[in-house]
């Protein structure tokens, strides 16, 4: 789950990080009245879940509040990367000499936190990291022990921060860690990092993803969940147990198991075709399971044929035919079916599904080139 | 011979709610000694004719139980693997979902100093067929012989299991590891189990996209490999940034991305199969050279 930059920010601030003033607006007379308030020069900065902002226009600085206002009408309704805005930040510009990068996510193949620092920060951290990697310090404290302040210490002189900023830094450093701690984040960014013409340290944006297997204990984060329109089915689908994405293509897919969806996906695009989403219903495969499958996939206008790939385990491929079976007897799909069994009594449930209005095919692969062809034929009538 | 488990694991069940009960049940019916389970204040007391115990230590002294399987939900299953690891238990299998990530760092950070195995969560357990069964696998499937499995999936591992025991392919431990982005036993450390064991004459390493283990895996192969391997690799076709139901399944920027994972066991050495289908034809091919 992603936080906004003012949400992320007040949690900073709250660990005792320093951040710019600023006020949440959601209309160009609150814009304005926040600059007013703050004192111009402001930023006013689009909250949206996505990166790149900034390039995209959804930030901009501010001489006056009516400057303030006229950013904002600009910036709100927006849409960035499919996204509308419909929130800005306004904040006290700050006086920047140089920009840092700091971040703390997780190492996986490491198996540990790791906190990143680098001199050269701002918009492009991405690049860097990619084209010159030791230009990013990096440390991974023990996930027992927490960022010690050697370790702090370490990371602001392998990055080369300048002797000024280097006790600040290596505070912020530390605190930010123990915000990755407490929230539960997944990724915890500061960047830029500001270095003032002052020579003080300053969050200019701030990046807090939470981890969502941690949300039963981050009531007051958990709350703070925003759910856009195009999530809402993922939504719908989290709520009965299942795990839903969706994708471009147009081929409904149902299947059990995160890596036999996967899979089945595979199998469709080797087919030539396009899947139209990754519907994962978890371990069985019942009757009323398999109904509002059909339901979460269908809802999706594009989808022009699903395919069904459930392997029967603890869960009998019979049972899970005769479930399939009612539901297309008292639920008529608008669009045809394929479905593949396979495991335990595959056979049983093929037989079953032998004389109904349904494709049955014994392997992954004639399933999708099965659904693949019957997506690409004419609409019936 | 064969990895983790054996005629002889002593397997103490902890969470014996309604799925730990459907499954030891079942792990029961496969052969495998199911010597007690744990359950908070109900110690001294049976339930399905499984003794009951207040604490893994003192299920460990009275039963001599080696394995744990872990069900207890999310919230509490870092507790559990904790206690099981503190009772000097030598494999924990956790199959609960959903565990946050800052836990399982803790619990890695604690097996770094500990003897104990840990192998998931998130994932369907291990199997070495005709002897024991530790996880929630449908036994049908699986057959003894010498091909040993690494997974980081479930049904796929099952539907697998499935095509190579129909190709006559009989195995000698299927290891599930978990579809989190942190796990106890990640695929490069199953490998190794299994090329260090004399019972497995061949390795079949199925990955996910995300994270780079199935590369470190390859490396290792081609380094140490002593038999031969097959690889299969699921979500070649899907698109960065979306999680593909597995924590751990995410391709972010050019990390662990399908093509990166593909290339390093080909340079390996190791056929990598398009589809789950093509697994049994190569490695009977594989053995065959």
């Amino acid at each position: 789950m992603k936080l906004h930059e003012f949400q992320a920010k007040q949690l900073l601030a709250r660990a005792g990080i320093p951040i710019p003033d600023g006020r949440m607006a959601t209309t160009a007379d609150e814009a304005e009245a926040a600059a007013r308030a703050i004192g111009a020069p402001v930023a006013v900065k689009a909250q949206v879940h996505v990166g790149g902002r900034g390039k995209a226009g959804g930030i901009k600085v501010a001489k006056s509040p009516a400057e303030a206002r006229d950013a904002a009408k600009a910036i709100l309704g927006m849409e960035i990367k499919g996204l509308r805005v419909e929130k800005v930040y306004v904040e006290r510009a700050a006086q920047v000499d140089r920009e840092l990068y700091l971040g703390v996510t997780l190492d996986r193949d490491r198996r540990r936190p790791v906190v990143m620092l680098s001199t050269v920060g701002g918009m492009d951290i991405e690049e860097v990291a990619e084209a010159n990697p030791e230009k990013i310090a990096r440390g991974w404290p023990s996930p027992l022990l927490g960022l010690l302040p050697f370790e702090a210490r370490s990371l602001v002189f392998a990055a080369g921060v300048s002797e000024k900023q280097r006790d600040p830094v290596a505070d912020i450093a530390r605190r930010l860690y123990s915000v990755y701690v407490e929230t539960d984040a997944s990724l915890a960014e500061i960047n830029p990092l500001f270095v003032q013409k002052d020579g003080s340290v300053l969050a200019g944006d701030a990046k807090l993803d939470i981890d969502d297997n941690a949300l039963f204990r981050q009531p007051e984060l958990a709350k703070l969940k925003e759910v856009s329109k195009d999530e809402e089915t993922e939504e719908k689908a989290r709520a009965l147990g299942f795990s839903y994405v969706q994708l471009d293509g147009d081929v409904g897919i149902i299947g059990n198991g995160a890596g036999l969806v996967m899979a089945t996906l595979d199998a469709v695009r080797d087919a030539g075709g396009k899947a139209a989403n990754f519907l994962d219903v978890g371990g069985g495969a019942k009757e009323e399971v398999v109904r509002s499958a059909l339901e979460i996939v269908l809802a999706n206008p594009r989808v022009r044929s699903v395919l069904i790939n459930i392997f029967g385990g603890i869960t009998r491929g019979d049972e899970v035919a005769r479930g399939v079976l009612d539901v297309v007897r008292t639920h008529p799909p608008r669009v045809p079916l394929v479905i593949r069994l396979s495991g335990t009594e595959a056979e049983a449930g093929r037989r079953l599904l032998a004389g109904a209005p349904l494709g049955s095919r014994e392997t992954m692969d004639d399933a999708a080139a099965e659904a693949v062809r019957l997506a690409t034929q004419p609409v019936r009538a | 011979m064969s990895v983790l488990l054996d005629r002889d694991t002593r397997v103490l069940v902890q969470g014996l709610g309604r799925e730990g009960s459907f499954h030891a049940a079942r792990m029961r019916d496969y052969g495998t000694k199911v010597v007690g389970a744990t359950k908070p204040g109900k110690g001294g007391t049976t339930q399905d004719g499984i003794p009951l115990f207040d604490t893994v230590a003192e299920a460990v002294d009275s039963t001599d139980a080696n394995t744990s399987i872990v069900f207890v939900p999310a919230p509490y299953a870092m507790d559990a693997m904790l206690e099981a690891i503190d009772a000097g238990i030598d494999l924990v299998i956790a199959i609960t979902e959903g565990v946050p990530v800052a836990d399982m760092l803790k619990v890695t950070a604690v097996l770094e100093t500990a003897t104990t195995i840990l192998v998931g969560p998130n994932g369907p357990g291990a199997i070495t067929p005709g002897q024991a069964k530790v996880g929630i696998m449908p036994a049908e499937n699986f057959s003894p012989g010498g091909v040993g499995f690494v997974s980081r999936s479930g049904t796929l591992t099952y539907e697998i299991a499935d095509l190579l025991t129909r190709a006559g392919l009989g195995q000698s431990t299927c290891i599930g590891v978990g579809g989190d982005p942190v796990i106890g036993l990640p695929t490069p450390d199953a490998v190794r189990l299994l090329n260090e064991d004399p019972a497995t004459e061949a390795i079949v390493i199925v990955g996910e996209i995300g994270g780079s283990a199935e590369e470190r895996a390859a490396e290792y192969m081609r380094a140490e490999g002593k038999k031969p391997a097959v690889a299969f690799i699921a979500g070649r076709s899907a698109p960065p940034g979306k999680r593909m139901g597995h924590a751990g399944a995410i391709v972010s920027g050019n990390q662990g991305t399908a093509e990166s994972k593909v290339r390093a066991f080909e340079e390996a050495g190791i056929p990598v199969a398009n589809a789950p289908s093509e697994i049994p034809g190569l490695v009977k091919r594989a053995l065959r050279r």
